[in-house]
């Protein structure tokens, strides 16, 4: 808001395209860059600060007073405490597990549903359909205590089945999914057809190799969403071996009291993976907010 | 919505309209179902299944003990509605989404202006604005709970710094709601952003050209072009923030304790959680889900029928 506000009249009787072209700077501009700017260091200051707080020494981190942002002495006591504990390691080992499972079986069962209700005709489809896109609407949290009576009668509590299978029912995936299946032209499928190519041959070779980006957003949304859930495993997983990370690092970091260091240094190691893979997918995961955001 | 399931898309590029006709019947044939079989068990097992068992188990005396089940009727639902506490805890998070509803939405708004204005730096802007949506949530409470800290804590230094406060302010006492609802601000916003810079990036350029021939100022062109033009993503967002609000759970639970005044039954998903697994008391925990359900249903119905309608 402030940006456009701020860009001066006097700028405005030439069109902005122009402008851009002869490249100006106009102070609209600047002042737009340094807000920005200002804004996007601000919002990395918990960040940085957690990254400078775990590499000092306990001393110094519990002291506080005055703030220093580069440690006086720096320190990996904080890390290699943690790496010699061992249950971080575990955690992470969890949560890739668990991840890896909802989305191969996310993935997996929500395009050959989607294919499904895109291509296929048969009794009871829009029934079927009707009442998975109503699931849609379903907040998981108000299931949980039903859900946990299901999964304890299952005998999956604290194993890796009980803690993924929950998390793979994700009807709005199906929507997308479907919605992008149909929207792809059936010319494509026609050659296949002739050839004597069965639904599952064009689905796997005609439909997926068209469906690049979107099994992308799915898949990375999935990953994200599992990688962070935290009511559900923090139900199902009581035994801290069987725990994800997001779980681990609340329940039971969080009891080993006021180490700062090697909090802070937890925290840091906790948000590497998947600042990796955002990093990594930067890309796909900014144009997947739009698809799967459904803001399109 | 069941129309669609006939894509006019195919009807479209069938390239003989009779053909398509004469191959209909020939296509509806059982193989579809096992297409769907798979996720539609799933779904059935961890989502359906649950919801009937919940409703049932709300008119019983289930317990976590496993002791026999036997109906009780409407006491359940007549206790519920009594109970004092269970509505405190519906309060505080109805306060707690109208609390950070508003910053989320409108900030998110504001930092998309900016990046969609300042395109060369939309790397790292997108990079430090959404980054921390991807981190676990207990990451993000832990380093906030040591910002907030009294001694040796980031914001109340800088704050006595500034004179806003003493020595031994501590935020995160005086106004807890306040400190969850901060944490939440720079933990979630990073997805509103991207869901209004998406948005942005689809407004043709030669819209704004047409407003500067007018001269129109840019306070003018974001109020008659870009704001309409938005009116879509923004009510998605309103409702996508409501909905999330009001599932709050994770960041209170994780930052009630630590030294803060936040009582830990004050949201309602905790208040059911304890119900059920402190209290044991399954059935009573299963009338109050479905209280929190009728509410979000509520807002979610309004989301369902925006969907359907970019469907059309």
């Amino acid at each position: 808001m402030t940006a456009v506000q701020t860009r001066p009249p006097a700028s405005e009787s030439e069109p902005r395209t122009i402008a851009r072209k002869r490249g100006r700077i106009t102070v609209g501009t600047a002042l737009v860059y340094f807000a920005a700017f200002f804004l996007a260091v601000l919002w990395l200051v918990p960040f940085l600060w957690a990254l400078s707080t775990s590499f000092k020494t306990e001393t110094e981190a519990s002291l506080g007073q005055p703030i220093h942002w580069i440690p006086e002495t720096w320190s990996v006591e904080g890390y290699r405490v943690l790496f010699e504990r061992g249950d971080h390691l575990a955690w992470m080992i969890n949560s890739t597990v668990v991840s890896t499972i909802v989305t191969v079986l996310t993935l997996g069962l929500c395009v050959l549903a989607a294919y499904g209700f895109s291509r296929l005709d048969f009794p009871g489809k829009k029934v079927i359909y009707a009442v998975i896109l109503a699931g849609i609407m379903i907040p998981p949290q108000a299931l949980i205590i039903p859900l946990f009576d299901v999964v304890s009668a299952l005998k999956m509590v604290d194993t890796y089945w009980g803690l993924a299978l929950p998390q793979v029912v994700a009807p709005v995936m199906i929507f997308i999914l479907k919605r992008f299946f149909d929207a792809i032209p059936r010319d494509y499928e026609e050659a296949a057809k002739l050839d004597g190519a069965g639904h599952l041959r064009i689905l796997w070779s005609v439909i997926l190799p068209l469906s690049g980006p979107i099994l992308a957003a799915v898949g990375i949304f999935t990953f994200i969403g599992s990688w962070n859930n935290f009511l559900w495993p923090l139900l199902v997983a009581n035994d801290p071996s069987i725990m994800t990370l997001p779980v681990g690092l609340g329940v039971v970091a969080g009891g080993y009291g006021l180490f700062y260091a090697q909090n802070m240094a937890a925290a840091i190691l906790g948000a590497l993976p998947l600042l990796i893979v955002f990093m990594l997918f930067q890309k796909q995961i900014v144009k997947g907010v739009a698809g799967v955001g459904l803001s399109r | 919505m069941t129309t669609d399931t006939e894509t006019p898309a195919a009807a479209s590029t069938a390239k003989q309209p009779p053909s398509r006709a004469a191959r209909a019947p020939k296509r509806r044939s059982w193989l579809g179902l096992w297409f769907v079989l798979p996720f539609t068990a799933v779904y059935a097992v961890f989502l359906l299944w649950p919801m009937i068992l919940g409703l049932y188990y709300s008119f019983t005396d289930k317990s976590l003990t496993g002791r026999p089940v036997t109906w009780i009727g409407l006491e359940n639902w007549a206790e519920a509605f009594g109970d004092a506490k269970a509505w405190d805890s519906l309060w505080n998070t109805a306060w707690f989404t109208i609390l950070s509803t508003p910053p989320l939405v409108i900030l998110g708004l504001a930092f998309a202006l900016l990046a969609h204005r300042a395109r060369k730096m939309g790397w790292f802007l997108r990079l430090s604005f959404f980054a921390p949506f991807v981190i676990p949530v207990s990451v993000v409470t832990m380093i906030w709970v040591w910002m907030y800290q009294p001694a040796g804590g980031l914001i109340n230094h800088y704050l006595g710094e500034w004179g806003l406060g003493g020595d031994r302010l501590w935020v995160f006492q005086e106004d807890a709601m306040g400190s969850v609802v901060i944490t939440t601000v720079w933990w979630t916003l990073g997805f509103n952003f991207l869901l209004y810079l998406a948005a942005l990036q689809t407004i043709p350029t030669e819209v704004y050209e047409a407003a500067d021939i007018d001269g129109a100022n840019p306070l003018q062109k974001l109020w008659s072009i870009t704001l309409p033009l938005l009116k879509r993503t923004t009510a998605l967002v309103i409702v996508l923030q409501l909905i999330n609000s009001l599932r709050i759970f994770d960041q209170y639970y994780l930052m009630a304790g630590g030294g803060s005044n936040l009582s830990p039954e004050n949201v309602f998903i905790q208040y059911i959680y304890n119900a059920g697994f402190v209290g044991f008391r399954v059935g009573y925990a299963s009338a109050l889900s479905y209280i929190l359900f009728v509410f979000i249903l509520i807002v979610a119905l309004v989301q369902f029928r925006l969907l359907s309608r970019k469907e059309d």
